[in-house]
């Protein structure tokens, strides 16, 4: 806002895109609508560590945008977030947590832990009062133990040992309060996950295709992409393709694109890599 | 002085400004309609929160709380929210509990007249629900709805019935129902139990799977009560339980501490 641009961060909020925004608005141009998740997404603890799982569909409003996108986002080998609301909040601020959280492991020598992500994106949330639509189910097994949090858009957190978010959390919360129980195996618990998901999926019009499920625990994580498929689409009963010869024609003729070289070296010395 | 015979003797209303004593651009609206007095979309006060219900082998059961409450306070806990109907319907109903009350006595007053025509026919819960629906879409219609969702469930002749009619005058019918939260957390664990398996189902796994669902509700929704009643409409006719008390655990979080980085 200053005529010279500082390198200083002043203190405090800065709403200063608030006034213009406004001004458009009431000139007849909303705020750009953005692609939201709709989405069910949860989180479990097991035995042996975290399971998480998200449905696969992206929705502008009313449209299906992606049928097949991912939401389950990197952050550290070992710790990865659920995104629900806004799409691209989730996806460009996961990705920037997974930066800083790499070198904050870089810097301190340790293994990343899941409180840090946690702290980090809740500071970063907060500091937009809400503007950034980010709904997060974070989880990862750390030197500490496994944590599972889900993180509000406007910055609060929660620790609890199951979790759901999105518009499909009310259906898939319905199926863990029925079958969660403590200390279940991993096959318990994608099962679980899978019901949960799959409630949110044909219960909830923001939900929908496929589930995708990710298992954490302190040996290795295991991202099962498309790890159940109940909406794939029936084969075709026809093909449409047109057989060979259904275009008449009058003339061919064939032009070759591919460019012959001969290369001819100047001198035979290899090139010169050292210094000497 | 009042000029007008036909408000002698009757109540006096201030409201209405007969002689135009008000310039015409700060002139109080004052509609004249068919009630004698302004009654118009409310709000509810005293309600109840969700119905369920579901089709089994041997006919339809139901099932709510005994909870009306007054906003966000838990005023009466002992209130039954399932109606009995001539011997082949239960209604259950949520939203605003004196319309409620007022669509009970309607209801009574029909079954009476039903059964002084002693021409054997009874109304079944195809007939409530029709009568129900009719009544409801003309109150929405006057911009005065009576403020409910209601399930109508019922065995006639042996066939089960079970629709929803609500203040919008909306109907609908399905193997399972469910009104209010529970369309958003029963609904899918009702789905997932009953469909298909309608006429398998037994009496013992619908009480359980109902049971269950007014468990997760009492856990998930903030206007419910852990006392509930559970009705049951057969060949046999309609038996209304007792007040039954749900087994609610809430050991889940003990190890955890606070919201976030707290350990201790």
């Amino acid at each position: 806002m200053a005529a010279a641009a500082t390198v200083y961060n002043p203190v405090g909020f800065d709403f200063s895109n608030q006034i213009r925004n406004n001004f458009l608005a009431d000139r007849g141009i909303p705020l750009p609508k953005a692609t939201s998740t709709g989405t069910t997404i949860v989180g479990c603890l097991f035995k042996d560590g975290i399971v998480l799982g998200a449905d696969t569909r992206a929705t502008e409003g009313e449209i299906v945008a992606d049928k097949n996108c991912e939401k389950i986002h990197y952050i550290t080998e070992s710790i990865r977030c659920c995104g629900a609301g806004t799409a691209a909040d989730t996806e460009f601020t996961t990705a920037m947590i997974s930066s800083n959280m790499e070198l904050h492991a870089l810097s301190t020598g340790r293994k990343p832990r899941v409180v840090t992500a946690m702290t980090m994106l809740k500071q970063y949330l907060f500091r937009y009062q809400g503007h950034v639509g980010a709904a997060l189910v974070l989880g990862g097994v750390d030197a500490t133990g496994p944590h599972l949090f889900t993180i509000h858009p406007h910055g609060s957190t929660d620790k609890l040992p199951y979790v759901t978010m999105g518009s499909g959390s009310l259906a898939a919360m319905a199926v863990f309060e029925a079958q969660w129980k403590p200390s279940m195996t991993r096959e318990e618990a994608l099962d679980l996950v899978n019901a949960a998901i799959s409630a949110g999926i044909f219960n909830d019009l923001g939900s929908g295709s496929n589930v995708d499920a990710c298992v954490i625990t302190a040996t290795k994580t295991d991202m099962l992409r498309n790890f159940v498929k109940p909406n794939e689409r029936v084969t075709k009963e026809r093909t449409y393709g047109f057989r060979r010869g259904t275009t008449a024609f009058t003339k061919e003729e064939i032009r070759n694109l591919v460019v012959h070289e001969e290369i001819i070296g100047v001198r035979d010395d290899a090139m010169d890599v050292d210094g000497s | 002085m009042d000029h007008f015979p036909t408000n002698w003797g009757r109540p006096r209303n201030d409201a209405f400004d007969a002689y135009g004593t008000y310039p015409i651009q700060q002139r109080p609206n004052n509609i004249k309609d068919n009630f004698n007095g302004v009654q118009r979309t409310q709000q509810p006060i005293v309600t109840g929160t969700s119905v369920l219900a579901i089709k089994y082998k041997d006919g339809i059961m139901m099932a709510a709380d005994n909870l009306a409450s007054y906003g966000s306070l838990a005023r009466f806990k002992d209130v039954q929210r399932l109606h009995a109907v001539g011997n082949h319907t239960v209604l259950g109903a949520s939203g605003d509990m004196s319309d409620f009350q007022y669509i009970q006595s309607l209801l009574d007053d029909l079954i009476i007249e039903e059964f002084t025509e002693q021409d054997e026919h009874t109304l079944g819960p195809a007939e409530i629900h029709e009568y129900l629906s009719q009544l409801m879409y003309g109150r929405r219609s006057k911009l005065n709805p009576l403020w409910n969702s209601l399930l109508v469930g019922g065995y006639k002749d042996g066939k089960r019935f079970l629709a929803y009619v609500d203040l919008l005058g909306t109907t609908y019918s399905a193997s399972t129902i469910a009104t209010g939260y529970g369309s958003y957390i029963a609904q899918p664990l009702l789905r997932k139990a009953v469909e298909g398996r309608e006429d398998t189902l037994t009496e013992r796994e619908a009480q359980a799977i109902l049971e269950e669902s007014l468990l997760v509700l009492f856990y998930r929704d903030a206007r419910s009560l852990d006392k509930y009643q559970i009705a049951k409409v057969t060949e046999s006719g309609v038996s209304i339980s007792e007040s039954m008390a749900l087994r609610t655990s809430w050991s889940f979080a003990e190890g955890i501490r606070g919201y976030g980085a707290q350990t201790q």
